[in-house]
């Protein structure tokens, strides 16, 4: 799941200084997920801008914001409210923003900082667990990812840093990742796999931003 | 040929000494301190960028070390620069002759001077070795050949105090597989991790140097006991150095027995020694040392 955290209001006050008529959306996903862009937050939001002295026009928890025809047909329901606003706040996170910034002919302001992708431990508490790499090397680490979870996404093993307690030498109240996927692979009986060399990543599969479309990839897709 | 290489071969105990390149421009004192020890030492060891604070580069110190007529270790991390560069840094010390390079992950960019600067980590210290190691073969990483091939003596380092010590031996692997030569410990001060690491690594094909670090006060010692990964000073030691009226005498000398007692017991092949800033001290422990 994409993980957000609320801006600042003040920030957003900044965006909105020459606006007076607005228009909030937020997503149904994972910022509903996140609390920050579910229906409670969006009229929170909106009594909030009211008392700083926006019209607020109208709101949509668009379903989801990152999906781009949906997004188009739910902004149909709204046209009326759009051609009038001279903004629209999203409390989506910055896929949901762009996706709608796309669709609208006003600025369109994040209300969200896109912070990471995470796992849901329980609510309200998160992890992160991706970067997104590209070249997913969960396959020899026992499924604890040494990209996002080292502090410093070492493929060949630790550094010499880790404290007495298993913690990292960069933030101490994080476990050290290359001591956790060491104990998960002995458990796998899998410690063979720290012997291997890994090779340093490849960056130029990282030039953004990247597409893939399915109907390349498979000729039979009915997409 | 290096002299540290040389020096292993012979089967002579080896000694280096760590140097930081100063903050700033003045090399006086970094001067003052290579004369005096110069002839004890098998060579100069200079960090880069050492705790990730700005400093003058590892290549530009050793070239002033090598006009010193000491024999330069050139430190390099993977942190602050790609691969890039790394190889670049790496060609450059070939062409002055810097031989000896020591290949290290390197401390987090939070922990220094500017924690804000974006932390590289294109290559590990496995990558760095597996870098020089291509360069040697006369190629860069990419397999380009090279104008002119540059000849290194590889080494890197290693934390015998660590849990699970294994998962520091598996590393220790790779970086032999991947051209290290030589490995440097992370200060040590009881002869019983230095046993079992011994142990530990006796079939690896490589040479060990014990890291020393000469306590300067017991407060020194409780501090680095709470706050360093990997190392432990010995209660007897903080003992030692409360009831002592020099404190700085004793940590010489509590330094040169115990590189003494490594060197008896044949526990490591060397001894690599950090004196942060004190250089000037490094002859007397070597006195105490009887080297
Ligand atoms: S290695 Fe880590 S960052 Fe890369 S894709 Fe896999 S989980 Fe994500
Ligand atoms: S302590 Fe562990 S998690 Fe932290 S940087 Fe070192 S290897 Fe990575």
């Amino acid at each position: 799941m994409v993980i957000s955290e609320k801006k600042p209001f003040e920030e957003i006050l900044e965006y909105l200084k020459d606006a007076k008529k607005v228009v909030i959306l937020g997503c149904s996903l994972c910022a509903t997920v996140c609390r920050v862009g579910g229906e409670p937050e969006v009229l929170e939001m909106k009594k909030k801008l009211e008392e700083n002295g926006k019209q607020v026009l109208g709101y949509k928890i668009l379903d989801p914001a990152c999906n781009y025809m949906q997004v188009r047909k739910d902004l149909k329901g709204l046209k009326q409210e759009l051609s009038e606003a001279d903004a629209v706040i999203s409390l989506a996170c910055g896929d949901g923003t762009q996706t709608i910034a796309k669709l609208t002919d006003i600025p369109a302001y994040p209300g969200n900082n896109t912070m990471f992708i995470g796992e849901v431990e329980r609510v309200g508490q998160y992890e992160e667990v991706c970067l997104a790499c590209g070249n997913c090397q969960l396959g020899w680490t026992g499924g604890i990812c040494p990209v996002t979870k080292c502090s410093k996404g070492l493929l060949n093993g630790p550094c010499g840093g880790a404290t007495k307690d298993g913690k990292c030498e960069v933030k101490p109240e994080h476990d050290c990742a290359w001591i956790q996927i060491y104990e998960k692979l002995k458990k796998l009986n899998k410690l063979d796999n720290l012997e291997v060399i890994r090779e340093p990543r490849n960056y130029a599969i990282n030039v953004h931003p990247n597409r893939i479309d399915l109907k390349d990839v498979c000729n039979k897709c009915t997409l | 040929m290096s002299l540290l290489k040389e020096a292993f071969e012979k089967g002579e105990f080896a000694v280096t000494a760590e140097m930081a390149p100063p903050k700033g421009i003045d090399f006086t004192h970094l001067i003052e301190c290579a004369k005096a020890i110069k002839g004890r030492v098998h060579g100069v060891n200079v960090t880069d960028f050492q705790s990730a604070t700005l400093k003058a580069t590892s290549l530009a110190t050793c070239r002033i070390l090598q006009e010193q007529g000491l024999e330069p270790v050139l430190q390099i991390t993977g942190r602050d620069r790609n691969r890039i560069a790394i190889q670049g840094e790496l060609l450059s010390a070939g062409v002055f002759g810097i031989e000896n390079v020591l290949a290290l992950t390197g401390d987090h960019t939070t922990v220094g001077d500017h924690p804000g600067a974006m932390p590289v980590y294109d290559l590990d210290s496995v990558g760095i070795l597996q870098a020089a190691s291509a360069l040697m073969g006369g190629k860069d990483m990419s397999g380009n050949e090279l104008a002119g091939t540059p000849k290194y003596f590889l080494g890197a380092c290693v934390t015998p105090r660590y849990d699970p010590v294994e998962l520091q031996v598996l590393k220790m692997k790779k970086k032999i597989k991947a051209g290290a030569r030589f490995f440097q410990t992370q200060a040590v001060y009881d002869m019983e991790t230095l046993r079992n690491f011994r142990e530990l690594t006796k079939n690896l094909d490589a040479k060990l140097m014990v890291g020393i670090v000469p306590l300067k006060s017991a407060g020194m010692a409780k501090y680095m006991n709470n706050n360093v990964p990997g190392i432990f000073v010995p209660d007897e030691l903080i003992e030692r150095l409360k009831a002592a009226e020099d404190k700085v005498k004793e940590g010489i000398k509590i330094a040169g027995e115990f590189i003494k007692a490594v060197r008896e017991e044949g526990l490591c092949d060397g001894a690599h020694i950090m004196a942060i800033g004190a250089e000037e001290n490094v002859p007397a422990i070597l006195d105490e040392a009887g080297l």
